[in-house]
This record gives C-alpha cells, structure tokens and sequence, in this order.
C-alpha cells in the first residue's frame, strides 16, 4: 500500500552526502514503499537541503523497531546533553 | 497478444527514448515507446507509482511497446526537478505529494499526444499501478476520451475525510459517476491499501452507476504484486494479471 505518511520539520546542521558534507535544512520523516531496504515499507528519514539541488540528501530506510530505538536513544543523548548545558 | 505468444519470423522491435511534451505551460519529460511493424498502434498513457519515474516503469512501459502499443509514460515528479528517481520522489514525498490536478492535467496532454501522433490509432488506454492506479481512474473520470482504464491496486479510492490533503482534495470514488471509460482492477486480498472492504466499496459504487467493470481478486498477494524487483512479486499472479491486461487492452484498444 501506498501509505502516504509524510511529515516535515525545518532543521539546522549538516549532513554528509557524496559530494560531501552540507548544510541540512529540512527532516522528512515517513513510512512507505521503501527504495532500497528490500521490505515493503519502511521509515524513510530524508535530511535535505533543496536550495542546493534534489540530490543534497542524506537518506536512511528503518525499519519500525529501530526507529523506536532511535528515538528512545536521541531522546536520552538530549536530555543528557541539556543536563549538562545547565550543570556548565 | 499473450506474453511470450509472438512467431519468431514476426517484424518485431521497438524504440525507446526519453522525451518532452508540453502541458500547464512547462514541458514534461516522458518515456516513450514506440512498436515498429509499419501498422498504426494503440495508444497508452502510462501513469508511475509513488516511488516514482523509475527504470521499473521504463521496463513496464517496453513490455507494453513489444505487445504492440504506443506508450507515454510522463514524469509526473518532472517539476520537483531532476535528480536520480529515488532523490525525486523523496522531494515530492516532502511536498505532501504531486497535486491531483497536476496529474490528471499532465496525463490528459499525454493522451492528447498520443492523438496527434501518425502513428497511433486513435484509441487511447490509461494504466498504472498504486498510486499510479489511484491517478489513472481519477484521470479516466475526469477527462472523456479514453477508451480503456486499468487500475492496477490503487490504494486511496476510497478516502475518509482525514486522509483527504491539499495534494489529493477529493477522493477519486466520488467521479465514479463521471467514468466513462471500461475499467480493469487488479487487486491483491492481503493489501491494506486499498483493502478488500475498500474493493467491494468501490465495485458497489461502479455496479450502482451502472459502470462496465472487471474486478480480479489473488489470493496469496499483497501489494505491489508485480514488482520484480521487490519481495511484494508474486509470480504466478502477476503472470495471470499480465494476460487480464493484455486482453483488456486488445479487446478495447485494438477494435
């Protein structure tokens, strides 16, 4: 199925690419066809920069339970890191 | 003409090449097919799916072009820019999708090419497969003249109100009335867009408008059961749907 689930945020920092590393200015998070992963969905992160061209793209395909764990896992580095800007 | 049915003394060939045509003041890229043989073809608008205008749809569109069709397949995602297919679509994923209007504007100047074109016969098909099934109908209900539709597991027929966008306003089981071409669906009975509840939705809204239909139900397929190149391909059912749609196409098409 096509599922359609896209959503978007503007972001700051930069990614690496072929050509490269690049400022990143949009996250693209959504869950469908998958190009690469060889499963039939999957999470699809674009991180993106379109000022510069279609292919200034970082892109990852995840499966469900690694993007829990990821989120899990960016969630606690956050909160340690906010720990210690306020412990500075 | 059956899969793997042509003599092998047969004139066969074909040419393929990308292109552009215009339409909404921009010129689109499109892949094009064109069967040798000297007789004049039918025509068929090729619409991709959401992964994009991809090198499957360049194989889809020359397995057409040795059956013996004149076959546009438009670059829908052709105003996000040009990059490799997967780095397109991503761009038109993050947009929220291509507009409905967009597609249907851009298949109905597709068809009109094929009309103008010396070597087609005038009869004029539209197909494609998930969303491209989805957009085929919506095009084939929205714009009159084609002579044939093949919805090919488009999921999105069928919309509730929250799952209607900017991008696709109106879902397409509402024009069902407006249809007025034969339609071919294949469906797979373990999708989950659309599902088989949604497929019995929609053969009840074609049967209530009194809609020339043919409904084709696998079991042991999903989505995508055509995909070759994905672990959505199921042999024996793509193989039998190949040979519905080369019937639908010679039975409308080829008159």
């Amino acid at each position: 199925m096509c599922t359609m689930i896209a959503v978007s945020a503007p972001v700051k920092g930069t990614g690496k690419g072929p050509g490269g590393w690049f400022p990143i200015t949009q996250a693209t998070i959504g869950y469908d066809h998958a190009t690469h992963s060889g499963t039939e969905h999957a999470l699809l992160l674009d991180f993106t920069n379109y000022e510069l061209g279609v292919d200034a793209r970082v892109a990852l395909e995840l499966d469900l339970r690694s993007g829990r764990s990821l989120v899990s896992q960016l969630q606690s580095a956050i909160e340690a890191a906010e720990a210690l800007s306020r412990d500075a | 003409m059956s899969w793997n049915s042509f003599k092998t003394d047969d004139h066969l060939g074909i040419s393929a090449e990308i292109t552009t045509y215009p339409s909404g003041g921009d010129r689109i890229h499109a892949y094009v097919v064109r069967p040798h043989g000297g007789v004049r073809a039918p025509g068929v608008v090729l619409v991709h799916h959401m992964p994009g205008w991809d090198e499957f749809y360049q194989e889809f569109a020359e397995r057409l072009g040795r059956h013996g069709y004149l076959v546009i397949c438009p670059d829908l995602y052709c105003r996000f820019g040009h990059g490799t297919p997967d780095d397109v679509a991503a761009k038109a994923r993050s947009a929220g999708g291509v507009h409905d209007d967009s597609v249907v504007s851009d298949c109905a100047q597709a068809a009109q090419w094929l009309r103008d074109d010396t070597g087609c016969n005038g009869r004029i098909g539209i197909i494609g497969s998930c969303s491209g099934g989805r957009h085929a109908l919506l095009t084939a209900s929205r714009v009159h003249g084609f002579d044939a539709v093949v919805d090919l597991w488009g999921g999105g027929v069928i919309m509730p109100d929250d799952q209607l966008t900017p991008a696709r306003p109106v879902a397409p089981i509402e024009y069902t009335a407006d249809l007025d071409a034969p339609l071919l669906g294949l469906f797979g009975n373990d999708d989950q867009s659309p599902t088989p509840a949604q497929v019995d939705e929609h053969q009840a809204e074609l049967e209530k408008h009194g809609k020339a239909f043919r409904f084709h139900r696998y079991d042991g397929a999903g989505h995508g059961f055509f995909y070759y190149h994905t672990p959505m391909y199921r042999q024996a059912q793509a193989m039998d749907g190949w040979e519905k749609v080369f019937a639908f196409f010679e039975e409308h098409l080829e008159r």
